[in-house]
């Protein structure tokens, strides 16, 4: 029997979608179930599984003998207004989810990178928060728990569905963030925000060194933007670069900041935009980072991001990029060789600064990683937890590269 | 000589004699936290002083292949710092140095037993605090805070310990050491940090703590609003959190802990004849923001018919209302000699008809059962008052406890918010996972320690894990 019988057989006609463009079998199963029994049966059989959601973010190249996709794993079976919690399943594109929600007056603080229909399975796996991170923190503040189905077939839950929790280890936050080297996950219960009932953006062009210290006035003066984001031209398609500054929350909060935010910057600098321009404006930026063939985050300190910010702009060039200094994470995207990559990580290794490959073609992903620059002993709890969670090997995921 | 005095004199070698507490009479004094259910008296008590000294200790007992228990003040609540069973107690309270304070990136770095309102004293003259603030800030450790994944009223807008942990310098029970995070908080790979929050101690002792610390507010308003049912109280819980407004901290009494803290020295001005209360907090850095959100707030509470709804004029009178809360626990020592303070999280708009039925319970069982907690949260703290040395009585706490513990799962909750699992709650760890989810944790652990020597007995209930290696392929 072929692998493509034996999961036809497996999980019925339905779950077998068409071969990609490099024909691997692609799989869609219906049931976080139908994923550990197919996971359970790779890895029995010694299959090779890559894993993939709605196929807009990562590129759907890892060598593999069979694709696992999410995407029929779409449904809400919970959303709670009163508690601002839902559970959602990982497969589930993050503009379908941010309808449901807002229909319910509930909001999912985050704006990763990438297209609209991006899976939240994909966004919570690679941790890709965007400019909300400001505001609202990391994509792992966003979770109260994960079930994940391990390389060996094993349905795992984590965490809970309440506000605070520590029964247990926390395997969700090793699950946000692993690139599924440690399990595929299926369901996710997420902490939500009432959708702000004031919500409006800000923007200022000008030179990067001027946008960046208005940046700290804002920051000194005391308010709280959901995000404050600096752009460059390129990406923000306009002359020069772009400080985006986004108020949301109750109307007193943001009708406060938007006075404080014309005293603290000399009043009147900044162009208030409408909200469908606001929608374009930050929309346009998160698919931005989908265009171009590499993506990379890093982070350092705040006071470090002029200096990592130019340090870019010498060993890759000015292209696409996004930052949030004063949290101080910066988003690259553009075309970067496997070399100069590996150079920007050692050079930025040495700056205490890691750096988080998120999006390439194989050929870059697997030679570059993920991740790396391993600090000592590192690599051998890494390994460890990949053994753990994926025995045989089965799931392929680029974690450090060759 | 036997293998445990051996031993002492080895230790006595790297801390000094009188770090080394061998006698009962000093040991003894270790043999409980917080939690007055369980005992155990460690075979040995070291205080090691400086983090070399830490190493040392622990790759001694890896050679002698002894378990041992780290432990900070010994505030915990779950029975997790507790050392039987032939393991070593490590103290680490003498690991107490603020070692470095970046104020232009808000970050500190701290050993693990420097104590937590300490860390927010000292960080204070450049405009920054550390958010976390257990109740027992002014004893806990940043360590155990770290072990337990602390929170405390403000986490309701600030977030809980693993929110305000950046970077950990790792001591693994091998006695090897491992550098994870880092300052800017992205971690080099996987977030190991995460992992290790909350983990109990079961992983290994973080040795350097690098934490995120946070402007101080540049407004803060204390409302104190009361209300003749704690249903009518649990209901504007919610419609605070439905409006959008996410105060600081968001805090619940019923009438059994207002009348024991307006008993005590902790006096807060509370009305007595309430049924509840709430203390709310609303705090930013724009004033005027404040302002207007308390507004709002105060508004709401008089929407849910609160009898009245105060603010606090003073920076005096709102340290006064906090005291109240804060020393609770303390001023619940007037009704009974010994209470358990339990922990539970429901979700919010459950917390009206969890706590009907914890009062059930608690008339069921003839018990005196008083809460106060962080309702902005749903994180109950049912507080059983008994005497523990009457056997009887202790087995009737034990079973409402564990009813309670039933009550608040079926209503989509979790065992614990805030305390951690320790040896307390290791019996209900099977009530919230299932086996292949207990013997994923049982995994993880191993990783990190191979041979389980770090805090032995600890979180996950072995007998009720599935095996996970079976299914490897050789």
């Amino acid at each position: 029997m072929t692998i493509l019988e034996k999961v036809t057989a497996l999980l019925g006609e339905g779950a077998v979608l068409e071969a990609g463009n490099d024909r691997v079998p692609r799989v869609a199963p219906g049931s976080p179930d139908a994923v550990a029994l197919l996971l359970g049966t790779a890895h029995q059989e010694g299959w090779r599984v890559r894993i993939e959601g709605a196929g807009t973010w990562l590129p759907s190249d890892a060598p593999a003998d069979l694709a696992l996709t999410t995407r029929r794993l779409d449904r809400v079976p919970a959303i709670e207004p009163s508690d601002l919690t839902a559970t959602a399943e990982a497969g589930i594109g993050l503009d379908q989810l941010r309808q449901q929600l807002a229909d319910r007056g509930a909001w999912l603080a985050i704006d990763p990178p990438g297209l609209a229909g991006r899976t939240l399975g994909s966004v919570v796996a690679t941790a890709s928060a965007g400019p909300l991170r400001h505001g609202f923190g990391p994509i792992k503040d966003h979770l109260l728990g994960v079930t994940f189905v391990t390389g060996d077939g094993r349905m795992v839950q984590s965490g809970g569905r309440v506000m605070k929790n520590v029964a247990g280890y926390d395997l969700t936050r090793l699950q946000a963030g692993g690139f599924g080297a440690f399990g595929v996950i299926v369901l996710v219960h997420l902490r939500l925000r009432t959708l702000p009932r004031a919500d409006v953006t800000y923007l200022l062009e000008g030179a990067r060194e001027e946008l960046t210290q208005v940046g700290e006035d804002i920051a000194a003066a005391g308010l709280t933007p959901a995000a404050l984001e600096l752009v460059s031209p390129a990406l923000a398609r306009r002359e020069r670069w772009v400080l985006g500054v986004r108020l949301a929350g109750s109307p007193a909060l943001v009708s406060a900041d938007e006075a404080g935010l014309g005293a603290a910057t000399g009043g009147g600098r900044f162009t208030p935009i409408r909200a469908e321009e606001a929608h374009a404006f930050w929309m346009r930026l998160a698919e931005g980072f989908a265009v171009r063939p590499v993506t990379f985050r890093i982070g350092g300190v705040p006071t470090a991001s002029d200096e990592l910010l130019d340090l870019l702009q010498h060993q890759l060039g000015d292209e696409w990029i996004s930052a949030s200094p004063a949290v101080g994470a910066i988003r690259w995207t553009g075309d970067a060789s496997i070399d100069r990559l590996q150079r920007l990580r050692r050079t930025l290794a040495g700056m205490e600064v890691p750096m988080t490959l998120e999006r390439a073609p194989w050929a870059v992903r697997g030679a570059v990683g993920h991740f790396g620059a391993y600090r000592e002993g590192v690599g051998p709890l890494v390994a460890g937890l990949r053994r753990t969670f994926d025995p045989g090997g089965a799931l392929v995921v680029a974690t450090e590269g060759s | 000589m036997s293998a445990l005095s051996s031993l002492a004199r080895d230790l006595h070698a790297i801390v000094g004699a009188k770090h080394v507490r061998e006698a009962r009479a000093e040991r003894v004094t270790y043999a409980m936290d917080g939690l007055p259910t369980h005992r155990r008296v460690p075979d040995l008590v070291v205080l090691p002083g400086t983090r070399e000294e830490l190493i040392a200790v622990v790759r001694l007992l890896a050679a002698h292949d002894v378990p041992f228990v780290p432990r900070g003040a010994g505030t915990g609540l779950s029975g997790g710092a507790l050392a039987g069973d032939g393991s070593v107690l490590l103290v680490l309270t003498r690991l107490n140095r603020i070692l470095h304070v970046d104020a232009a990136n808000a970050r500190a770095v701290v050993e693990p037993g420097v104590v937590n309102a300490k860390l927010s004293a000292a960080v204070r003259p450049h405009g920054l605090h550390y958010a976390p603030d257990p109740s027992s800030q002014s004893a806990c450790t940043i360590g155990g805070n770290v072990a337990e994944n602390a929170g405390g009223p403000h986490c309701l807008k600030y977030g809980v310990t693993a929110n305000h942990i950046l970077a950990l310098e790792l001591l693994l029970a091998d006695g090897s050491v491992v550098d994870i995070g880092s300052p800017a908080g992205e971690p080099w790979g996987p977030d190991l940090v995460g992992l290790f929050v909350g983990s109990e101690g079961n992983f290994g002792i973080a040795t350097k703590i690098t934490v995120r610390l946070m402007p101080l507010p540049g407004a803060i308003r204390t409302l104190l609003a009361d209300f003749h049912s704690i249903r009518a109280a649990g209901e504007a819980v919610s419609a605070i959190i439905a409006s959008g407004i996410v105060p600081a901290a968001l805090e619940m009494m019923d009438q059994s802990c207002v009348c024991a803290v307006e008993d005590s020295v902790y006096a807060a001005g509370y009305p007595r004849d309430a049924a509840a209360i709430l203390l709310v907090e609303v705090d930013g850095r724009n004033p005027a923001a404040v302002a207007a959100e308390t507004e709002d707030v105060t508004e709401i509470l008089r929407r849910s018919a609160a009898r009245s709804v105060r603010s606090a004029a003073t920076e005096a009178e709102r340290e006064r209302l906090w005291q109240g809360r804060k020393k609770a626990f303390g001023a619940m020592g007037r009704l009974s000699r010994d209470l358990v303070v339990q922990d539970a999280v429901v979700p919010r708009s459950a917390l009206p008809d969890v706590l009907e039925a914890i009062c059930g319970i608690a008339q069921r069982y003839g018990l005196v059962v008083s809460n106060v907690f962080h309702a902005g949260d749903g994180n109950l703290h049912p507080n059983i008052s008994f005497d523990a040395t009457n056997p009887e009585l202790k087995a009737r706490v034990e079973a409402a406890s564990a009813e309670i513990m039933s009550t608040c799962i079926a209503a989509g909750g979790t065992i614990t918010g805030e305390h951690g699992v320790g040896i307390d709650k290791l019996r209900y760890m099977p009530m919230i996972f299932d086996a292949e989810s207990l013997g994923a944790m049982h995994a993880v652990r191993k990783v990190f320690d191979p041979d389980e020597r770090v805090n032995p007995g600890k979180v996950v209930p072995l007998h009720a894990c599935r095996e996970w290696s079976s299914k490897a392929v050789a």
